[in-house]
C-alpha cells in the first residue's frame, strides 16, 4: 500500500474505533494524495478537524448535504478545461448523503457518466446528527428515530441502484478488508467515467459495540453474508474474496454471530432472524444471475 | 488602444439571448443550468454555441437547480470562470447554495430572469424571487433593457473577480419584459472583452494547492469571515463605479454606477424604481415635467451593495421620495423602501418618503399609471394632506396596505 501517513495526519476528531479514518487512509494511499475530496455534511465533516488545521493533507471541499456529486462534476469539468486531468475527484459521503438527500444528484452524475469516483461509506444511519435512521439502515435496527420498534423498512441497496445506471464501475468493499478496498480503488482509478464504491463501515457509537471491535464487526458482516463483496464491470458481476469463497463453499457463519456483536439488533426476535436468512440467500441468488 | 477598429453592428435579440451572448463574450468555461420558464432560452442558446463550437465551454446537464449551482461552485473553486441562470422556484430551490457560494468567497455570475413565486402558478415577472436573495452575500444588479443586460453580465465578471471583492454576482432581468422581448443591442468584440476582463482571478483554487474549503472552524473565525464579506461589499461600491467608468470609456456606455439618475439633479420629488418599468417611469417623469412638476427618477441598479450614499444625496434637497417596489416583505414594507428608509435614517434633513407596492404577480404598469400615482401623491403632498407611507397601487387605485 502507498504512504497514507503523508496524507492522513495523526490526530483527528473521530470517536475511538471510528471506521472513517481507516477508509480515508486507504483512499489517500491508493490515490497517493492526487485527489480532490468532496465531502458533504456527515461525520467526516467533523472527523477531519477544524480550520485552520486539518487532519487531511489533501485538497478537501466541504459541501452542503445534498450535492456532493454535483460539486464533484463541476470540479472535474474545470480540471478538464484547465488541462489538469491527472487529479482525481473523489466524493466521500455517508449513507444519508448518498441514499437519501443526495440521491438525485448522485443519480444525475451517474447518468451523465461524470468522470468521478463516489465512495459511500455506509455506517447505516445518520451518525453526525445522533444516530437517526437512514434509508440504508437495515430492517430491525434500533436508532433514535426507530427507538421502540426498530426500523420497519428494508435497507435500500444503493449499489444495485447504481448498477441500473449502467456506469462503468460499481463495487462493494468493507473496512475490514483494506487490501480489497485498495485494489478496487486502484482499478477504479484507471477507469474513466462514473465509478461507485459502497464501503461497509460499522460505527461503534451508533451500532452499540465496543470501540475495539470495529474491524471484527465489519468482518462478521462479510463472514455471515450480511455484506457481500463484489465488483460490477461492463455488465458483469464478480464476487470478491472472501465472499466468493464463502458463497462457493456455502461457508457462512450463522447470522446471529453478526447480530449479537451489536446492541442495535437486541430488539429483534426469532421470526425476523429466520427472515434474514431467507433474505441473505435471495440476495445472493439475485447477484448470481449477473455472474 | 484596446477597442478593435472594426465597425460595431447592432443585433436585435431578446434579453435572454443578450445574457447568452455576453456569457460567450466573457469566455466562460463551465456552465450549468436547469430549465425553468422564463430562463430556458439562455441555456438553450448557450448549448447551441457550445455544440456549434463557437464557445469552448462545457455544459453540465444537471437534474436540478440545487445541483446546477453546486456544479458551478465546483468549477469555480477549481479555477474555471463559470455561469448559471435560473428563475423563481429554481432560484428558491438553489437558496442553500446561494449562501454557500458567497460565504466561500468564490466569484461566479448568475442571471436571474425574474418571475413571480407561486402559488398560484404564474409565469409573469415581479421582483420577489430576486429580492429574496438580498441577504445572501451576492452582489446584485438589475438591468433596465437588453443593452444593459449585456453590459452588466460582462461587468459582473470583472467586479466579482476583483481581488478587493471576490464575491459572486447576480444579474436580474424581468422574464418576458426583457427576457423574451427582442430589441437592438450592440455587442462588444470578443477580443476587447477578453482584454477588459483579463484572466480569471480568484482567492484560492483547490486544483492548484492543498486547501481545505468550508470545514468547521471557531465561532470567532466564522464571524471574522462574515465581517470580511461586509467589508468586501463596501469596497465593491468603488469597484462598481470604476468598472462602469472604464466600460464607458472603452465601450461607449456608462450608466452612473450603483444608481442611474433621470432628471433627478434638480428634482423636488424623486421616484425610485428598479428594472424594466423604469423606462415607463421615465416617460411619466417627462409627462409631469411638461406639466411643470419638478420630478425626477433614481433607478436602482445595484441592490447589494446598497447605494445608500447616492440615495441620501438624491433625497438631501428633495421634498418627497416615492419608492416603487415590485415585491413585498409580507408584514413589513417593500424591500427597496426598507433599504431607502435605512439609508436616510441619519440624514439631518429628511425628505418624506412613501412606499408604493405595484406590479406584483406581473401586473402591467404603464407610463400613465406612474404619471397618475406620482401626480396624485405630489398634489396631495403640496396640498398638505396627510399621506400614508404604505400604499398599494392596484387596478388604477392607490390604497393603503
Ligand atoms: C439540508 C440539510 N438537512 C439536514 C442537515 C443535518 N445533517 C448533517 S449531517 C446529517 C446526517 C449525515 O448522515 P450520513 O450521511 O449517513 O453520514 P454520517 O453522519 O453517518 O457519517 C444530517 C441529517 C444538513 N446538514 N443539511
Ligand atoms: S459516530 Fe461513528 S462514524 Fe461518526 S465519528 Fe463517531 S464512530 Fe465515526
Amino acid at each position: 500500500m502507498g504512504n497514507y501517513k503523508k496524507y492522513v495526519l495523526p490526530g483527528d476528531a473521530a470517536c475511538p474505533g471510528c471506521p472513517i479514518p481507516i477508509g480515508l487512509k486507504v483512499v489517500s494511499s491508493a490515490t497517493d494524495g492526487k485527489a480532490i475530496l468532496v465531502i458533504p455534511a456527515c461525520c467526516t465533516s467533523v472527523v477531519v478537524g477544524s480550520a485552520p488545521k486539518s487532519s487531511l493533507n489533501m485538497p478537501v471541499v466541504h459541501v452542503p448535504f445534498a450535492s456532493a456529486a454535483s460539486v464533484a462534476s463541476g470540479i472535474r469539468e474545470a480540471l478538464l478545461k484547465r488541462n489538469k486531468e491527472d487529479m482525481s475527484v473523489i466524493v466521500w459521503a455517508g449513507d444519508g448523503g448518498t441514499a437519501d438527500i443526495g440521491m438525485a444528484s448522485l443519480s444525475g452524475a451517474a447518468e451523465r457518466n461524470s468522470d468521478i469516483i463516489y465512495i459511500m461509506y455506509d455506517n447505516e444511519a445518520y451518525m453526525n446528527t445522533g444516530i437517526q435512521r437512514s434509508s440504508s439502515t437495515p430492517e430491525g435496527a434500533w436508532t433514535t428515530t426507530t427507538p421502540i420498534l426498530g426500523k420497519t423498512e428494508q435497507k435500500k441497496d444503493v449499489a444495485k441502484i447504481m448498477m441500473s445506471h449502467n456506469v462503468p464501475y460499481v463495487a462493494t468493499a468493507s473496512i475490514a478488508y483494506p487490501h480489497d478496498f485498495y485494489n478496487k480503488l486502484t482499478r477504479a482509478l484507471k477507469i474513466k467515467g462514473f465509478r461507485f464504491i459502497q464501503l461497509h463501515s460499522p460505527c461503534p457509537v451508533g451500532w452499540r459495540f465496543d470501540a475495539s471491535l470495529t474491524v471484527d464487526v465489519a468482518k462478521a458482516a462479510v463472514e455471515t453474508g450480511m455484506w457481500i463483496l463484489y465488483e460490477y464491470r461492463d455488465g458483469k458481476l464478480e464476487f470478491s474474496n472472501p465472499s466468493k469463497y464463502l458463497i462457493e463453499h456455502n461457508g457462512f457463519k450463522p447470522i446471529e454471530d453478526y447480530l449479537k456483536l451489536q446492541g442495535r439488533f437486541s430488539i429483534i426476535g426469532r421470526e425476523r432472524i429466520k427472515e434474514l436468512y431467507a433474505e441473505r440467500d435471495r440476495n445472493i441468488e439475485w447477484f448470481k444471475k449477473l455472474l | 488602444m484596446l477597442l478593435s477598429e472594426k465597425k460595431k453592428e447592432k443585433m436585435v435579440i431578446t434579453g435572454n439571448h443578450a445574457v447568452a451572448y455576453a456569457v460567450k463574450l466573457s469566455r466562460v468555461k463551465v456552465i450549468s443550468a436547469y430549465p425553468i420558464t422564463p430562463q430556458t432560452s439562455i441555456v438553450e442558446k448557450l448549448s447551441e454555441f457550445v455544440e456549434k463550437g463557437e464557445l469552448d465551454a462545457s455544459i453540465i446537464k444537471v437534474e436540478s437547480e440545487h445541483s446546477a449551482l453546486a456544479a458551478v461552485y465546483g468549477a469555480a473553486i477549481a479555477g474555471a470562470r463559470s455561469f448559471t441562470a435560473t428563475s423563481s422556484h429554481g432560484l428558491l430551490y438553489m437558496h442553500e447554495w446561494v449562501h454557500w457560494f458567497s460565504r466561500a468567497r468564490i466569484p461566479t455570475v448568475m442571471a436571474v430572469v425574474t418571475r413571480t413565486i407561486g402559488p398560484p402558478w404564474n409565469i409573469w415577472p415581479d421582483h420577489s424571487d430576486f429580492i429574496d436573495q438580498r441577504d445572501a452575500g451576492w452582489i446584485m444588479s438589475f438591468a433596465m433593457d437588453n443593452q444593459e443586460v449585456v453590459d452588466l453580465v460582462i461587468q459582473a465578471f470583472k467586479i466579482g473577480e476583483d481581488p478587493s471583492v471576490y464575491l459572486p454576482v447576480m444579474i436580474g432581468l424581468e422574464g418576458f419584459i426583457l427576457g423574451g422581448t427582442a430589441m437592438p443591442v450592440e455587442l462588444p468584440f470578443e477580443e476587447d472583452v477578453a482584454k477588459f476582463l483579463g484572466e480569471r482571478r480568484q482567492p484560492y483554487s483547490v486544483a492548484d494547492s492543498v486547501v481545505s474549503v468550508g470545514n468547521l472552524t471557531s465561532p470567532e473565525d466564522t464571524e471574522l469571515m462574515q465581517m470580511d464579506i461586509q467589508a468586501a461589499m463596501e469596497r465593491s461600491k468603488e469597484i462598481i463605479r470604476k468598472v462602469d467608468e472604464e466600460y464607458g470609456r472603452l465601450f461607449g456606455r456608462k450608466y452612473g454606477g450603483l444608481t442611474s439618475c433621470y432628471r433627478c439633479e434638480d428634482a423636488k420629488y424623486v421616484a425610485f424604481t428598479m428594472g424594466a418599468w423604469s423606462g415607463d417611469a421615465m416617460e411619466a417623469v417627462d409627462i409631469l415635467r411638461n406639466q411643470g412638476i419638478d420630478v425626477g427618477l433614481v433607478r436602482i441598479r445595484y441592490v447589494r451593495p446598497f447605494p445608500s450614499e447616492e440615495i441620501k444625496q438624491a433625497l438631501s434637497s428633495a421634498r418627497m421620495g416615492i419608492v416603487f417596489d415590485r415585491s413585498i416583505s409580507f408584514g413589513g414594507y417593500g424591500q427597496l423602501f426598507e433599504d431607502i428608509a435605512s439609508a436616510i435614517v441619519n440624514a439631518r434633513e429628511k425628505a418624506t418618503i412613501v412606499n408604493v407596492i405595484a406590479g406584483l404577480g406581473g401586473v402591467n404598469i404603464t407610463a400613465e399609471d406612474f404619471a397618475n400615482v406620482l401626480g396624485k401623491l405630489i398634489s396631495d403632498f403640496e396640498e398638505g394632506k396627510e399621506l400614508s407611507h404604505k400604499l398599494w397601487y392596484h387596478s388604477g387605485e392607490v390604497m393603503k396596505y
